[in-house]
């Protein structure tokens, strides 16, 4: 008779495939999983508490290192949170370049994602494409507002810097380059053998299970709920474009891979119609008092992330400063259902699993 | 001295904003949402108790959106209600947040149809007093709830009774006080 005990592994919090400080402690029997408790909390910083001190434009770059891959989007939420309660009127070249960058971030944000996801399975080669084609966006943003990865771009009522001369027109080569570069990633993955074993029929979840636990972004939309906040709920200029929100319905990692993948798609079909109707000259900013002070209320304002439903609830006391302001982060909130994925599968699929969650650690511990 | 200058500018127009906001279950013109917030409210009302509804209003600031402050003994069977009544089927719970007022704690949740495809957003809110803080957990209505009640739990001290592991999640184990408190002295301030 052999004789089996369980064993008690403890997973990070330093370990490459949580990408940031994510400690997991898994019961094992043998190989499998029989029980997962995640520890979070080693990169809490205290966002929250220290906005309460700061004026609403101080908040803005606390929101870059919330979730750090895509920093656009969330200076986006915290702007259009303040904008919404004041009603502020956006100028419409200010939209454009914030329609611009966000969807040129989704696409870095999730060739970030493609890239290390892969290199957690143990494909080596797609990362170092993934990052070459990620530098010319980052390149670009460097062009824009001086930053490559903490931006700091927008403001309440619009943006800081307006598009250098010729900025533009590289946006616009960006658009073909990146698709031919699509297509080859599609040749060099998509099909390959040894990663969809890896990743089909792994860590599957129903529609109903992700609805109950709020997940949002490719997380949901893999289980055949057609949500994206950009059609269902739009904001900003995103109702004037065509673009469709892909679905898959299997619910596994490889759906969730096939979603963000044609999410990169319809960001440079957004993005090739963004640069046509570029208004030629305009208004970055809004007229907005040197001293922001929101009405008194209360305001909860979503966009679609590249990471799902990213939240900003604002309670103000008609102060420079907010009263409370929260942050709904998409990681946090999708990472709640890991526990439940992991039981009974095996040790290997803890990083498929993991990284198909698609986590930003900064975002989780807030 | 410039600053104060540019904000008394602005001063006219905020304080009409506000003046609309205290006066906006009497303004002419009631909001689109009226109607929705109207029958939500007749339905806690039917379904749970005439009193389970402390006030509703529509937040004119937030798009219209349509508040309802429910007394928190009265919570979790309106959460059960909201979930499962084929009227509103609020299945997508998206955002749970804590407010610490100083006179009173407010957690506010932010709910969602993903099944009856109107896309309409509800916001619902539970006070609890300053002393001894406590709001029944939905957990068990809504799973998003777990961590997030567990965050407000760390940072405010509010205590979600029926909650399956009340314990904190940002801070560590060991820590004294709730951050978040808007009365709280870092026991060392230098950390």
């Amino acid at each position: 008779m052999i004789r089996t005990e369980e064993l008690l592994l403890n997973v990070g919090p330093q370990h490459p495939s949580t990408h940031g400080v994510f400690r997991i402690i898994v019961k094992l029997d043998g190989e499998v999983i029989t029980e997962a408790t995640p520890v979070i909390g080693y990169l809490h910083r205290g966002t929250e508490k220290l906005a309460e001190n700061l004026t609403y434009t101080q908040v803005i770059p606390y929101t870059d290192r919330m979730d750090y891959v895509s920093a656009m989007t969330n200076n986006y939420v915290l702007c259009h949170a303040v904008e919404t309660l004041m009603d502020l009127e956006i100028p419409e070249r200010a939209e454009f370049l914030r329609l611009i960058v966000m969807e040129l971030q989704r696409i870095a944000s999730h060739l970030v994602w493609w890239g290390t996801y892969l290199l957690d399975i143990g494909a080596m080669s797609p990362f170092l494409y993934a990052f070459r084609e990620r530098e010319m966006i980052v390149n670009m943003f460097n062009e824009l507002c001086g930053a490559r990865l903490t931006y700091f771009y927008m403001r309440v009522g619009g943006v800081k810097w307006d598009a250098p001369e010729g900025w533009i027109d590289k946006v616009r080569d960006f658009i073909p380059y990146m698709r031919e570069k699509l297509d080859e990633y599609e040749q060099l993955v998509s099909g390959n053998e040894i990663f969809l074993a890896r990743v089909k029929g792994v860590g599957t979840y129903d529609a109903q299970s992700a609805i109950d636990f709020g997940l949002s972004g490719a997380n949901l939309r893999s289980t055949g709920v057609k949500f994206d906040l950009r059609k269902d709920q739009p904001y900003s200029i995103y109702d004037r474009f065509d673009f469709d929100v892909p679905v898959q319905t299997a619910g596994d990692c490889y759906a969730r891979y096939l979603v963000r993948f044609e999410e990169i798609k319809q960001s440079l079909r957004i993005l090739e119609q963004a640069v046509e109707q570029f208004p030629e000259d305009g208004q970055i900013m809004a007229k907005v008092p040197r001293v922001i002070r929101p009405p008194e209320g209360e305001v909860y304002t979503r966009i679609e992330s590249p990471r799902g439903e990213i939240g900003c609830h604002i309670v103000s006391k008609k102060k420079p400063q907010p009263y409370r302001l929260k942050f709904r982060r998409p990681s946090f909130v999708n990472l709640q259902i890991l526990p439940k994925l992991l039981v009974g599968e095996t040790m290997t699929n803890l990083v498929t699993i993991l990284g198909g969650i698609d986590i930003v650690l900064g975002e989780v511990d807030g | 001295m410039s600053d104060q200058k540019q904000v008394t500018e602005m001063d006219p127009k905020e304080s009409k904003k506000n003046i609309e906001n205290i006066e906006e279950e009497v303004t002419e013109e009631p909001s689109p949402n009226q109607d929705r917030l109207d029958r939500i409210v007749e339905l806690i009302k039917t379904n749970i108790a005439e009193d389970a509804i402390e006030v509703a209003f529509i937040n004119e600031l937030d798009r219209d959106l349509p508040c309802i402050v429910i007394r928190s003994p009265y919570w979790v069977k309106t959460a059960m209600l909201l979930k499962e009544s084929e009227l509103l089927k609020l299945n997508y719970l998206r955002n749970v947040s804590g407010i610490d007022f100083e006179t009173h704690f407010e957690v506010v949740y932010y709910l969602l149809s993903m099944s009856t495809g109107n896309q309409l957003d509800v916001c619902i809110k539970v006070k609890a007093d300053r002393e001894n803080p406590s709001i029944p957990s939905i957990t068990s209505v809504w799973n998003t709830a777990n961590w997030n009640e567990r965050e407000i739990y760390d940072l405010l001290g509010v205590q979600f009774p029926g909650h399956p592991n009340l314990k904190r999640i940002m801070m560590p184990d060991d820590w004294e006080g709730h951050p978040l408190r808007k009365d709280y002295e870092p026991i060392d301030p230098e950390v």
